[in-house]
C-alpha cells in the first residue's frame, strides 16, 4: 500500500506538484494520467526516491520512504527513457541487476521468454531499437517479483503483440495481489489494463475513482472518452 | 559498494583509456631513466612531467567518466542501494583504476631503476594527487548534470591549480617582496594540492630550496620530516573534503 500526503515539488521556480495526496492499494492498477508537463513522472520519481520531494510525505506499507533505500527492494521500475551502460549487452544488464538486487525470490523470467529477448541477448545496447529496449526495460522490472510495479510509458515503442504480452503480464500480476502503476498518453491502451484512474493537470490531482466510477459518472464506456468529458467539463464549468 | 566498486572497474576496463595512460606513464618514466645518467636528475624531470599530467589525466578522466556511468548511476538508484554507496562506488572504481594506472606506470620503472626512499616519496605523493584530483573532478561532475559545462569546470580547475596559482603566489610576493612573509607563504601553500605533492618530493630529495621560497620556508621552520608529513596531512584534507561536499551533493540531488 502507497500513501501519498501532500507531496510538493518545485524545479526552480516552477511548482510541479503542489500538495498531492494519493492512496494506492495492492491489487490494483493505477492509470496516472495527465497532459505534459503534469507532474506524472516527478511523482512516480518521488516514490521511487529518484526525486526528493520538497515537503510532505511517501509512505509504503505504513512506512516513509523519504531517504531511505531498503524498500526499493518491493518496487521494480520501468523508466520512460530507458537508459542503459551503452557497451553492456542485455544479459550483462540483467546478470549485474541479479547480483546488485540479491532477491530472495524466484526470478520471473516471463517476459524474459515471451519478448524473445534471447534472440540478442549478446548485442550491445546502442544497436538495439527502441522497442528491444524497452523489453529489456519490462523484462528488469518485473524479473525480481516486486510487490509494487511503477511503469513510466510502458507501451511507447512497443509493438501491438509486445504490447498484447505486457497487458496480459500487467494483468496477471495484478490478480496475484500486487500494485501497478502506470502512466501514459495511448489511453486505449489502459482500458484493459487498469482499475484505477488518477487524473493530475498542473500538479493539482482532478480526478481519483475507479474506473467503473468514471464510466458511471461520465456514462461512457471508454477511458479516453471519459477523460475528455471529464475535461470538456472542467472547461465550461 | 563491493559490487558497484566491481561493475565500475569493468567498465573503465572496457574503454581502454586508462590502459593507454599506463603505457604513456611507463614509456616517458622509462625513456627518462634511460636517458639520464644520473638519477636525481631524472628524478627532478620525472616529477616535473608527473605534476603536470597526473592532476590533467585524473580530472579530465573521472570527469568524463562520470557522465559517461551516469546511465549506469540511474539504473542503479532504482535498485535497492543506497544513493551513498553508489557515489562512493563510482569514486572508489575510478580512483582505483588511476591508481593502479600510476602504480604501474611509474611506480615500477621508480622502484626499478632508483628503488631510494625518494622513489617511494615520489610514489606516495602521486597517488595522493591522483585521489585529490579524482575527488575534484567529483565535485565537478556533481555541480550540473551538463558534460561540456562539468568538463569546462574540470579543466579550469586544473588550470587554476596548475599554472594561474603560481602566477598569483608570484605577484604577491612581488608586492609584499619588502615584509616578512614566510609564514603567510606557508599558509598559503596549503590552498594547492600540486604545490603539496612537490614539497613532499623536493623535501626528501633535499633539494628545497630549488623550488624557490616556498620550498626553502618549508624546510627551515619546520624541517624535512616534520614537512613532509605536514604536506602528506593537508594533501589528505584535499582528498577529503571536495568528495564530502560532492556526495552531500549527489545525496540530495533530483536525477
Amino acid at each position: 500500500m502507497i500513501q501519498i500526503e501532500e507531496v510538493k515539488k518545485k524545479f526552480g521556480r516552477l511548482q510541479v506538484l503542489k500538495g498531492i495526496s494519493v492512496l494506492m492499494r495492492p491489487s490494483a492498477a493505477y492509470a496516472l494520467i495527465g497532459p505534459n508537463g503534469s507532474g506524472k513522472t516527478t511523482l512516480l520519481k518521488s516514490v521511487l526516491g529518484l526525486v526528493r520531494p520538497d515537503s510532505g510525505d511517501i509512505q509504503l506499507n505504513g512506512q516513509s520512504i523519504l531517504g531511505q533505500w531498503q524498500y526499493r527492494q518491493l518496487i521494480g521500475y520501468m523508466a520512460q527513457i530507458s537508459r542503459y551502460p551503452e557497451n553492456m549487452t542485455p544479459v550483462q544488464i540483467i546478470n549485474m541487476v541479479k547480483d546488485i538486487r540479491q532477491s530472495q525470490h524466484q526470478y520471473d523470467m516471463e517476459l524474459f521468454e515471451e519478448f524473445k529477448i534471447k534472440k540478442f541477448e549478446n548485442k550491445p545496447m546502442h544497436s538495439l531499437s527502441g522497442g528491444m529496449r524497452q523489453k529489456v526495460n519490462a523484462c528488469l522490472a518485473f524479473m525480481f517479483q516486486p510487490a509494487v510495479i511503477i511503469l513510466d510509458e510502458p507501451t511507447a515503442g512497443l509493438d501491438p503483440l509486445s504490447t498484447e504480452i505486457l497487458k496480459e503480464k500487467i494483468n496477471g500480476i495484478r490478480q496475484k495481489g500486487k500494485l501497478v502503476i502506470i502512466t501514459s498518453h495511448i489511453l486505449s491502451d489502459l482500458d484493459e489494463m487498469i482499475t484505477h484512474v488518477i487524473y493530475l493537470n498542473e500538479g493539482n490531482k482532478i480526478i481519483d475513482s475507479t474506473l467503473e466510477q468514471l464510466h458511471d459518472r461520465t456514462k461512457t464506456e471508454k477511458l479516453s472518452h471519459a477523460i475528455a468529458s471529464i475535461m470538456n467539463e472542467e472547461n465550461n464549468a | 559498494m563491493l559490487k558497484i566498486i566491481k561493475y565500475v572497474l569493468l567498465d573503465i576496463i572496457r574503454s581502454r583509456t586508462v590502459i593507454g595512460y599506463t603505457l604513456f606513464l611507463l614509456l616517458t618514466s622509462w625513456g627518462i631513466f634511460l636517458l639520464d645518467d644520473s638519477t636525481s636528475k631524472s628524478l627532478i624531470s620525472l616529477v616535473n612531467i608527473i605534476l603536470v599530467v597526473l592532476p590533467l589525466v585524473s580530472i579530465i578522466f573521472s570527469t568524463i567518466h562520470f557522465y559517461n556511468s551516469y546511465e549506469f548511476i540511474e539504473l542503479m538508484l532504482a535498485q535497492p542501494v543506497k544513493r551513498a554507496t553508489i557515489f562512493t562506488g563510482s569514486y572508489i572504481g575510478a580512483a582505483l583504476a588511476l591508481c593502479l594506472a600510476y602504480l604501474v606506470g611509474a611506480g615500477i620503472p621508480l622502484m626499478i631503476f632508483d628503488g631510494s626512499a625518494t622513489a617511494v616519496t615520489m610514489i606516495a605523493s602521486g597517488l595522493m594527487i591522483t585521489l585529490v584530483f579524482v575527488s575534484l573532478a567529483y565535485l565537478a561532475a556533481s555541480l550540473t548534470r551538463d558534460k561540456a559545462k562539468g568538463t569546462g569546470i574540470a579543466i579550469l580547475t586544473w588550470f587554476f591549480f596548475a599554472v594561474i596559482y603560481d602566477a598569483l603566489l608570484l605577484l604577491l610576493l612581488f608586492l609584499f617582496a619588502d615584509y616578512p612573509v614566510e609564514n603567510f607563504l606557508l599558509g598559503i601553500t596549503f590552498l594547492n594540492p600540486v604545490d603539496l605533492a612537490r614539497l613532499m618530493v623536493l623535501l626528501k630529495m633535499d633539494v628545497a630550496a630549488l623550488m624557490g621560497m616556498t620550498g626553502a620556508v618549508y624546510s627551515e621552520l619546520l624541517g624535512s620530516l616534520k614537512g613532509m608529513l605536514v604536506a602528506g596531512l593537508v594533501s589528505l584534507v584535499w582528498v577529503v573534503w571536495p568528495f564530502l561536499l560532492s556526495l552531500r551533493i549527489f545525496n540530495k540531488k533530483d536525477i
